[in-house]
């Protein structure tokens, strides 16, 4: 409570902890001579990303390329447009939100094996699930977002006899921003999970989720392991990516001036 | 409730969408059956085959209606065909994974809060963990669980379920621990409180209305990771696994009552807790967030 984190702090604490779980884990492994099929050592994890490379990224292609980023641009896109017309009728809008709200909440994964059954096995429907997923939060997100406007900023705009479009530009779009990066930082996360389970109801002979169902069934746990560490990792990537746009597009907000 | 209007309005016009999808996207099967068989096929042919195909690409609203209503009220409750029997599996996980995700969350909260150094080391991973698709890691809970000697599919499945679960609940309690301001803490040091004192009675009675608010958040995250899971973990029991079973046998009206189901299931669900969450704020104080 009473001095204030250091940079170093931040970085160092948290990095030690994971290294020790790492130790722990490799030294465990070894100790009580657990099965490779069960838990592998992280050692043989890092050597089967090493010697698998182009396996691995042929499936980040296929998973996180294909299907989960186009399906995040367009559910993020339809959330976005339909965010903004819904927002000129207040009767469609107290409709819709709650409506929204509760899909929000829903297994909308579920949907997977039916979009399977309508795209096919390739990306295509795993960007269609992905797109689903993250439609509802967007929208949820984007609707607050429009509506995060005070009565005194929007009178000014009416002062300045703004028309809806310009005070939608000028004001109201840049105050639903900070809306938008959180409903993104959930739909990075959800996209990823979407692509991956959809992966389990059918895909072409590539894809982590493919990949890990495969190789689980073959008992080679150290592949299942490597395709962890790539999706572990391009999550906290996107997160981050995500994160870093919004310190610097939003950085007049509270929020991020800490 | 001056919604009600609004939302009646939004749901039946998504049902008359849901018709007319149904009708277009089952339309394309029954010409090609006509086609095969060499007779035309009228509009009220059409209308009325596209409205009841056995396997639809998209089924009628009705049809998910009474295919529900089929697998709940007409199925015995104990037959492995009931929405009702398998809803309970799903909701055992649920609520096994809701519990496991509270005590964890309010525990990681509590020593986040308490301890500078477990707030640096702790609070990172916490994210990260969120970020981390839990799909991919499925397998390996399931065989690692099998390995510590579970024997059932239930506790991996509750851990995937508190994976997602805990999360809510472990942000809002920190925020909850850390709301006394400074005047309350230094009024506890004036008195001479100790360490435990100011927990036990400033911030853990502080934090309840934040852990309340987390509830109805952490049910839902609960019940998508039981879902989840029962996809991901090749379950033979559970909504989840009735989605995976209609996908594998090619029975559509077996995947949408199952998808029909989890929805009501959640929708139960989060009411539960909303309501539980309304009568706990009022029962101590009102005091609204």
């Amino acid at each position: 409570m009473s001095r204030l984190d250091t940079r170093a702090e931040q970085v160092l604490w948290p990095l030690g902890f994971g290294v020790l779980v790492l130790a722990l884990w490799e030294f465990g492994v070894r100790l009580f001579g657990v099965s490779p099929a069960i838990l592998p050592p992280p050692s043989a994890i890092l050597a089967a990303i090493l010697s698998s490379g182009p396996t691995l990224w042929e499936d980040w292609v296929q998973t996180v390329v294909k299907g989960a980023l186009n399906g995040l641009w367009m559910g993020t896109l339809a959330a976005l447009i339909l965010a903004v017309i819904i927002d000129r009728f207040v009767f469609l809008k107290r409709g819709l939100l709650p409506v929204a709200n509760f899909f929000a909440a829903l297994p909308i994964v579920g949907l997977a094996p039916i979009m399977v059954m309508w795209f096919g096995f390739d990306w295509h429907s795993k960007a269609a699930v992905v797109a689903v997923m993250v439609f509802f939060p967007m929208l949820v997100n984007m609707l607050g977002g429009l509506a995060a406007v005070d009565t005194m900023q929007r009178d000014l705009m009416r002062t300045y006899a703004a028309s809806h479009t310009q005070t939608l530009l000028k004001l109201r779009g840049p105050a639903a921003l900070p809306f938008l990066f959180n409903g993104l930082k959930i739909a990075t996360s959800l996209a990823l999970i979407g692509a991956i389970v959809a992966e389990y109801f059918g895909s072409p002979i590539r894809g982590m989720g493919f990949r890990i169902s495969t190789e689980m069934g073959r008992l080679a746990t150290d592949m299942v392991w490597a395709e962890i560490v790539v999706s572990a990792v391009t999550g906290t990537a996107l997160y981050g990516i995500v994160s870093a746009i919004e310190k610097r597009v939003t950085f007049w907000h509270p929020s991020q001036r800490g | 409730m001056k919604n009600i209007l609004p939302i009646v309005t939004i749901v039946l016009a998504l049902i008359v969408i849901w018709y007319g999808a149904a009708f277009k996207m089952n339309s394309t099967w029954t010409y090609d059956q006509a086609a095969r068989a060499g007779t035309e096929v009228t509009f009220s042919d059409l209308l009325s085959d596209t409205m009841q195909q056995s396997r639809p690409l998209l089924p009628a609203p009705h049809q998910i209606a009474s295919e529900l209503w089929n697998t709940t009220v007409e199925k015995k409750i104990t037959s492995k065909r009931s929405m009702v029997y398998q809803g309970m599996i799903t909701l055992k996980t649920t609520l096994l994974g809701f519990v496991f995700g509270i005590v964890i969350g309010v525990a990681l909260a509590t020593v986040i809060v308490l301890s500078r150094v477990g707030r640096l080391t702790l609070m990172p991973w916490a994210i990260i963990s969120q970020t981390i698709p839990i799909v991919a890691l499925a397998p390996i809970i399931v065989v690692l669980s099998n390995a510590v000697g579970t024997g059932t599919l239930m506790v991996p499945k509750a851990i995937i379920a508190a994976y997602l679960s805990f999360y809510p609940v472990l942000v809002s309690m920190v925020k909850g621990l850390t709301s006394p301001d400074q005047m309350q803490l230094d009024l506890l040091r004036t008195y001479g409180a100790r360490q435990s004192d100011v927990f036990w009675k400033l911030r853990l009675p502080s934090s309840m209305p934040y852990f309340f608010a987390s509830l109805k958040v952490a049910v839902a995250a609960s019940f998508v990771g039981a879902v989840v899971a029962e996809l991901s973990t090749s379950a033979i029991s559970g909504l989840g696994a009735r989605m995976l079973i209609g996908s594998q046998f090619g029975e559509p009206m077996i995947m949408w009552a199952a998808l029909f189901a989890a929805a009501i299931l959640a929708g139960l669900l989060i009411f539960l807790v909303g309501s539980f969450e309304k009568a706990a704020r009022h029962l101590m104080g009102g005091r609204a967030l």
